[in-house]
């Protein structure tokens, strides 16, 4: 059964492997610069690797958005998101699978009345944002740097090209990579929390956790997409979209490669943690427009006569509109597959003070002590909660408005009635779901 | 395998070379052959017929070849097409300096001293235009920030072949003496040199378009 309903994922995940690689080798197949085998198998391998190695930053950000606990939900969620992205391609939008998914389970939280957290939710639609203009910016150095070296070295025609074959292979694999890391959460992601594998220790050398046997298959899917119907789209794009030279081929996917890496690598972000640096933020991002923003990087260092500022446009409307129609699509469908097929799509969820979370907001030097009269509360469902936390029983009118102001102070937070305001300024879940 | 693919780059690298050394061996060639003919040696001259065919033959041998290469190996696939032209142009180059040092050969036309240097002038032009293509076409494939620097003596050369070339057709249709018949061959035989000039600077122009679209 379990199979069954990781179909939809798989199907998500193929869907990805043939659109999305395309964007690490289109240029490379459709310039001739690499066979498609090569880049195939190079790409498949590497997503599999990322998948694996990576996938686990922008899962857990997925998940904080929205833990989808049943089989059968996770299974909408998925299919929801690969059937938004199917119109959205049919009636000639530019989509992304991350804004489908992402749209897709604030359907089911909807639906099951859990909470979304806003917090994610601003942070995973800032980096949208965010995501075609770093990669124009780091385009805009990489080709600056890239033809600084080549003026200073003048390689022979013949020498930058073999130069250019290998490094357009390298930065595909890196790419792969990082489309792997990055990515496997949108495939994968809402199956995390239902995952019914058990720890696996490869030799005692190394172990593989449930999620990450779900990412492996997930990224086997992605590689299936791959290496069965990326061919044709390679092709398309590499002579569609706008005539690169490799060496622009080579900026551009780099700097896909290095965005996708920033979205999705734990170790950057630890690193900047422990260097008391803001952390990039782990969220799957789209990979089409980390692609399209390096171009336009690469256009507008060219004059910016040859870019489509439409392209724009459309990418910015996915930005709204991919997510509202996946999470229509999400909560219709969960609405049919729980009342006409009898499934149950998600699990009930009780929610209640949890000590952990009064520790860490009190490291906040915020009191927990107005918290005291829920302590021991709990409640069926997160609207049910919010309201009980609404109606604290020691606000008055007459302090009502003071807190608010309060509130927006950004001091005695603990009082404010917004759990998303605690959260923002605790940095954690505060409230425990009970199972 | 790293390595076999670079040294396949420097090989044709070398070859491209090579073949435009053979362009540039056929100019100087037809200058010399043409100062033969002036000063009556005919010996040199034939001598220097039979080496032009012998540079001709392994010019086209050597840009089968790299065509071929091209292809096989699937090279500088966003270039090719523009490489593979510029070969072809450059070896109608060659092919010119052989035409024109045949029809000499064939026809054998009796020159009147005066328009000797004129003609020695006229020759220099036209393998100095081709010269500097070669300088052009070398520039493009090692350096192509240098292009520039060689495209514009092309046309300079080949302004001054029209110029020597134009003097030369006024002085022979300024002789009344000369039967037409013998004025006519002559300037024939201008044009044909003057027009290996004009063909290096159609070539330039085109490698002026290629650089353009190789720029970064």
């Amino acid at each position: 059964m379990f199979a069954f309903f990781l179909s939809s994922g798989l199907f998500l995940g193929w869907s990805l492997g043939a659109n999305d690689a395309s964007n690490v080798f289109g240029t490379a197949v459709g310039s001739r610069m690499i066979r498609f085998r090569t880049a195939a198998i190079c790409c498949a391998v590497f997503i599999i690797l990322g998948a694996v190695i990576s996938g686990s930053g922008t899962a857990e950000t997925l998940g904080e958005l929205g833990a989808v606990n049943a089989i059968a939900g996770a299974f909408i969620v998925a299919l929801a998101a690969g059937a938004s992205v199917l119109l959205m391609t049919k009636a000639g939008y530019p989509v992304s699978t991350s804004q489908a998914i992402v749209g897709a389970i604030i359907g089911w939280n909807f639906f099951s009345g859990s909470p979304t957290d806003y917090h994610s939710l601003t942070k995973i639609m800032l980096t949208w944002v965010a995501c075609p203009l770093l990669s124009a910016g780091i385009s805009i150095i990489l080709y600056k740097l890239v033809t600084a070296c080549i003026r200073a070295f003048k390689p022979h025609m013949f020498h930058l090209d073999a130069v250019t074959r290998y490094g357009l292979l390298i930065v595909g694999a890196f790419g792969s990579y990082s489309l792997g890391a990055n990515n496997i959460a949108n495939v994968m992601g809402v199956f995390v929390q239902v995952s019914p594998f058990p720890e696996i220790s490869l030799f005692g050398w190394f172990v593989l956790s449930p999620a990450q046997q779900l990412f492996f298959i997930g990224g086997l899917a992605i590689a299936v997409g791959v290496l069965t119907y990326s061919r044709h789209v390679m092709m398309t794009i590499g002579k569609g979209i706008m005539k690169l030279s490799p060496v622009a081929a080579f900026v551009v996917v780099s700097a896909h490669s290095l965005v996708l890496f920033l979205f999705s690598s734990q170790g950057i972000e630890q690193f900047l943690i422990d260097h008391g640096l803001p952390a990039i933020p782990l969220v799957p991002v789209s990979s089409s427009q980390a692609i399209v923003g390096a171009v336009i990087g690469v256009g507008l260092l060219k004059g910016g006569r040859s870019i489509r500022w439409r392209v724009l446009g459309g990418i910015s409307s996915g930005w709204i509109v991919t997510p509202v129609i996946a999470g229509l699509i999400s909560f219709i469908s969960l609405f049919f597959l729980q009342n006409v097929f009898q499934q149950q799509t998600y699990r009930p969820a009780a929610y209640s003070p949890a000590h952990h979370a009064s520790e860490r907001i009190d490291n906040f030097n915020i009191s927990t002590e107005s918290l005291a009269y829920l302590a021991g509360q709990i409640h069926p469902e997160a609207g049910e909660f919010n309201l009980a936390f609404d109606a604290d029983p020691n606000r008055t009118d007459a302090n009502c408005a003071e807190q608010e102001a309060i509130q927006i102070a950004g001091d005695e937070v603990i009082r404010s009635k917004k759990v998303s305001a605690l959260k923002q300024h605790a940095g954690i879940r505060p409230f425990r779901a009970h199972r | 395998m790293e390595f076999n693919i670079l040294k396949k780059r420097f090989d044709i690298g070398r070859q491209i070379d090579d073949f435009l050394d053979k362009v540039s061996e056929s100019g100087l060639l037809f200058k010399h052959g043409v100062d033969a003919y002036l000063k009556n040696n005919f010996d040199s001259f034939t001598k220097k017929i039979e080496d032009i065919a012998r540079v001709e033959h392994a010019g086209d041998a050597l840009r089968r070849d790299l065509e071929e290469r091209l292809y096989t190996q699937t090279l500088i696939p966003e270039s090719r097409g523009d490489v593979l032209e510029l070969l072809e142009n450059m070896d109608g180059l060659l092919d010119r300096f052989k035409g024109a040092l045949w029809r000499f050969e064939i026809e054998r036309p009796d020159i009147y001293p005066e328009l000797h240097d004129d003609i020695r002038d006229l020759a220099t032009c036209v393998v100095e235009s081709t010269e500097a293509m070669v300088l052009s076409a070398r520039a493009f494939f090692k350096d192509i920030s240098a292009v520039a620097d060689h495209l514009h003596k092309v046309s300079h050369w080949e302004t001054q072949s029209d110029k020597v070339s134009s003097r030369i057709q006024k002085q022979v249709f300024n002789k009344p003496e000369l039967d037409l018949s013998y004025r006519m061959q002559l300037r024939d035989f201008i044009r044909h040199v003057d027009k290996i000039a004009d063909r290096a600077e159609d070539v330039a122009d085109k490698l002026r378009i290629y650089v353009i679209k190789r720029s970064l």
